[in-house]
C-alpha cells in the first residue's frame, strides 16, 4: 500500500519530523553532554576552564542549536501529550504553530541572553 | 519489559521531563545572562541538595526516555527488534542516566 505524498507537507507531518529528528539528536548528543560534564566538573578552576575552552563562534552556534531542538522537542511533546491525554485534535495547526515559535523564542531569548 | 509498559515509561518520563526542561532552560537563559561562569553555577548548586535532587530525577528520566525512543526509531527506520537489542537499549538508559547522575553529584561536591 501506498502512502498519500500530500500527507507529507501537513503540519502534524513536518511536526512529527521534527519531534523524531529532534529527540534523535538529544538522544544521541545526551552521554556526551553528561560525560563532557562529568569530566569538567571536578572543580571550580576545571568547569571554568572547560566553559572558556566553549567560548567560540561554531560552539556558541551549536550550543543555540541545542537550545533550539530542546525547546522544539519540549513543544512538540506537549503538543503530543494533550492530543493523546486531552484529545486535542481540533486545533493541530495552531499548536504546531506555536510550537514552531515557541523553540525560535526560546532560541532568541538565548542569543540575547549569551555573552557578556 | 512489553510495548504498553515502554510507552507508559516514556510518556511518564516525558511528563516529568516536561517540568524539568522548563526548570533547565530558565535555569540556562539565567546562567548565560552576562555571560557563564563556573563560579556563578556553582554557588547555585554546590552542596545544595534540592539541585543535586532535581538534577539526578531529570539525568534518570532523560536517560529512559532518551534510550525507549532510540529503540522506536532504531525499530521503524532500521528493522532493529529484538530481545538483544532490548537489552542494549536498556544498557545505554542506565549508562546515560548513570553519567547524568556523576555530572549532577559533581556538581553538588565540586
Amino acid at each position: 500500500m501506498r502512502l498519500d505524498p500530500r500527507g507529507r507537507s501537513h503540519p502534524a507531518y513536518i511536526a512529527f519530523l521534527v519531534h523524531r529528528l529532534s529527540g534523535l539528536l538529544l538522544a544521541l548528543f545526551l552521554p556526551l553532554h553528561f560525560w563532557a560534564l562529568g569530566q569538567a566538573i571536578t572543580g571550580e578552576a576545571a568547569l571554568e576552564g572547560f566553559i572558556r575552552w566553549t567560548d567560540t563562534a561554531v560552539l556558541k552556534f551549536a550550543e543555540t542549536c541545542l537550545v533550539v531542538l530542546l525547546a522544539a522537542h519540549l513543544a512538540g511533546g506537549l503538543r503530543v501529550l494533550a492530543l493523546e491525554f486531552l484529545g486535542w485534535r481540533s486545533s493541530q495547526k495552531t499548536l504546531v504553530a506555536a510550537s514552531a515559535g515557541f523553540s525560535l523564542a526560546v532560541g532568541a531569548l538565548f542569543l540575547l541572553n549569551s555573552g557578556p | 519489559m512489553s510495548g504498553p509498559q515502554l510507552w507508559m515509561l516514556q510518556r511518564g518520563s516525558a511528563m516529568l521531563l516536561a517540568l524539568g526542561v522548563v526548570v533547565h532552560l530558565v535555569t540556562i537563559m539565567v546562567a548565560v545572562r552576562g555571560g557563564l561562569s563556573a563560579a556563578e553555577i556553582l554557588a547555585r548548586t554546590r552542596g545544595n541538595a534540592a539541585w543535586l535532587a532535581f538534577y539526578a530525577a531529570f539525568a534518570l528520566a532523560a536517560g529512559l526516555h532518551g534510550a525507549i525512543g532510540l529503540r522506536a526509531i532504531a525499530a521503524e527506520w532500521l528493522g532493529w527488534r529484538g530481545r538483544g537489542f532490548d537489552l542494549a537499549w536498556m544498557a545505554v538508559a542506565v549508562l546515560t542516566a548513570a553519567l547524568g547522575i556523576r555530572a549532577a553529584y559533581g556538581l553538588y561536591s565540586a
